[in-house]
């Protein structure tokens, strides 16, 4: 195992409010790394600061050994790192295949000319993507949604939608920003098993953002808690929840670990 | 008969108030910005086009300078984009507005120092040739007009539901955020937009010349062609095609039936009508978010 994202001392400014402090620690290829925290604690900011949202004031970000505070937004996509949004950002008048499609385009080999005559080359193209797609379709049970308009979609659909749509990038890095948020006792079962299927059988690195603890625990190989910007406690699941500052920053006095099942 | 040809020659009008339309809802469904230019756009793809060809200036065949002026005008976008409307990014709206209605004129005042003011005809082949069909007798301009523009149709279709580049463009209108974390550069893809707008606007330019004169002022015909994709249902481009051929066909019966004067009114009684009973258009293409 080798550190496929490394954050390196990381501080974020918004005028006088520090919202990620000094921030340091390092993914490892494979695992599934947990961000938790009250809200404000500087864990979406973080995904912002990873995906070249915000440029940071000072530290360094490196994927795969690389920094990336030279890369655009889009370049993210490219570099293989995917991620969801908090508040599901789909293409909202586009069907859940078309949606899947448009992840595939930083493999699609695009030359103006021949798509328009539609060549066998790109015909064969176009065929591999769907196949591509087809697969996340059926990894994620998506096959009854298929030519649905996400616009008429139940919010637990479009949350799946949107994690599929990443998938079909094909990461080395997915980035999931609270995957359970809003989600049925079963649907976030369902998340459970995607997201241990993602890094067993796909072998895609997760980093997470997560309120919801049954679910942190059950996935992840470790944990990071953060408060106000700033790190409290890396470890287990385990060893995070009974940590004292991490049990004082969530409910204000030590008591039992129970607590913090949010 | 007299029905009938009166439908053709609305219907290439509409064709060409269609695609300045169309120009419009390109811009306004990536950019969320109205180019009030769109109609100089137009007129000046036309002046390049006439620049190009007609012996008093450069004389050149027109089939080459058709595709010259097309190449001009796409660039023309992608720059305006580049250069100035990307650093207007977090003004308000009203600014971008205020621009191109400022460009429209510094448009029309460039297009009349180098052309002239006065109307010039384009040296189009397809000028003042007839088609029949039995009794039936149609401009070859006109019925070129139809033609092209069912073939841009066509391509346009075909570039934003199998390229990657249309697919891009369609992606970034609906959702920038999301389209950025799938690896689309917005900022290149919304100056492709501006310069789709400018390539179409050429050949609206060009079809609209090849039909009658021209002058520095064609520009302001960008009203009209605003009023029928607000018609069609701004932000839909079949909605744009639709208003604009709406409003070419009114034209000629209202003055075929009713009086000559009508035909410049009748576009906007539909719009006042439009607005009233039916406020998102023809083909409303506006969904309310859910949140």
């Amino acid at each position: 195992m080798s550190a496929l994202l490394e954050i390196e001392n990381v501080t974020l400014r918004f005028g006088g409010v520090t919202a990620v402090n000094g921030v340091s620690f390092s993914v490892e290829e494979g695992e599934v790394f947990a961000l938790v925290g009250p809200n404000g604690a500087g864990k979406s900011t973080l995904f912002n600061l990873i995906s070249r949202f915000y440029d940071p004031v000072e530290g360094d970000i490196r994927f795969a050994g690389e920094s990336i505070l030279s890369r655009q937004p889009h370049e993210i996509a490219s570099l293989g790192i995917a991620r969801t949004f908090q508040n599901i950002e789909l293409f909202e008048h586009a069907s859940v295949l078309q949606n899947l499609l448009v992840g595939r385009h930083r493999h699609r080999r695009g030359n103006l000319v021949t798509e328009l005559l539609f060549t066998p080359f790109v015909r064969q193209e176009e065929r591999r993507h769907r196949e591509a797609v087809e697969k996340v379709i059926g990894f994620l049970d998506l096959q009854a949604y298929r030519d649905k308009t996400i616009a008429g979609l139940p919010y637990g659909v479009r949350k799946v939608v949107e994690m599929g749509r990443a998938l079909a990038i094909e990461p080395r890095l997915l980035l999931l920003d609270e995957p359970a948020s809003g989600l049925s006792v079963e649907e976030t079962q369902d998340v459970a098993f995607w997201i241990e299927d993602i890094k067993k059988e796909m072998g895609i690195t997760v980093l997470m953002v997560e309120h919801d603890m049954h679910l942190v625990s059950s996935v992840s190989d470790r944990v990071l808690a953060l408060a106000d910007g700033k790190m409290l406690a890396l470890g287990t699941a385990h060893e995070v929840q009974s940590h004292p500052k991490v049990i004082e920053a969530y409910i204000g006095v030590s008591d039992a670990n129970e607590k913090v099942v949010a | 008969m007299d029905v009938l040809q009166l439908a053709i020659s609305g219907l290439a009008n509409g064709c060409v108030y269609g695609l300045i339309a169309l120009g419009f809802v390109l811009i306004y469904k990536a950019t969320e910005a109205v180019n009030f230019a769109q109609g100089d756009f137009m007129m000046l793809g036309a002046f390049i086009t006439l620049g190009l060809t007609n012996a008093e200036f450069m004389g050149l065949p027109f089939w080459l300078s058709v595709p010259i002026a097309i190449v001009i005008m796409g660039v023309f976008g992608y720059l305006l984009d580049m250069l100035v409307l990307r650093h207007m990014f977090g003004q308000s709206q009203i600014a971008v507005v205020m621009l191109t209605i400022a460009l429209g004129f510094v448009l029309r005042f460039v297009a009349g120092t180098i052309w002239g003011h006065e109307p010039k005809s384009l040296e189009s082949p397809i000028a003042g040739l007839d088609v029949r069909f039995g009794g039936l007798v149609l401009g070859l301009d006109e019925v070129s007009v139809i033609v092209v523009t069912v073939l841009l149709t066509v391509v346009l279709y075909v570039f934003f539901n199998r390229t990657k580049l249309g697919v891009a463009m369609q992606a970034a209108s609906q959702n920038q955020l999301a389209a950025y974390y799938m690896g689309i550069p917005v900022k290149r893809v919304h100056s492709m937009i501006w310069a789709l707008a400018g390539a179409v606007a050429a050949i609206a330019g060009v079809l609209f010349a090849s039909k009658g004169s021209i002058d520095p002022s064609t520009g302001l015909l960008g009203i009209k062609a605003f009023a029928a994709a607000v018609i069609g249902g701004f932000g839909s481009l079949p909605g744009a095609l639709l208003g604009g051929i709406i409003v070419g066909l009114i034209e000629p019966f209202a003055s075929y039936y009713i009086a000559a004067g009508y035909s410049q009114i009748m576009p906007y009684l539909l719009l006042f009508l439009i607005l009233v009973f039916r406020p998102h258009g023809i083909l409303a293409q506006i969904h309310r978010k859910k949140v």
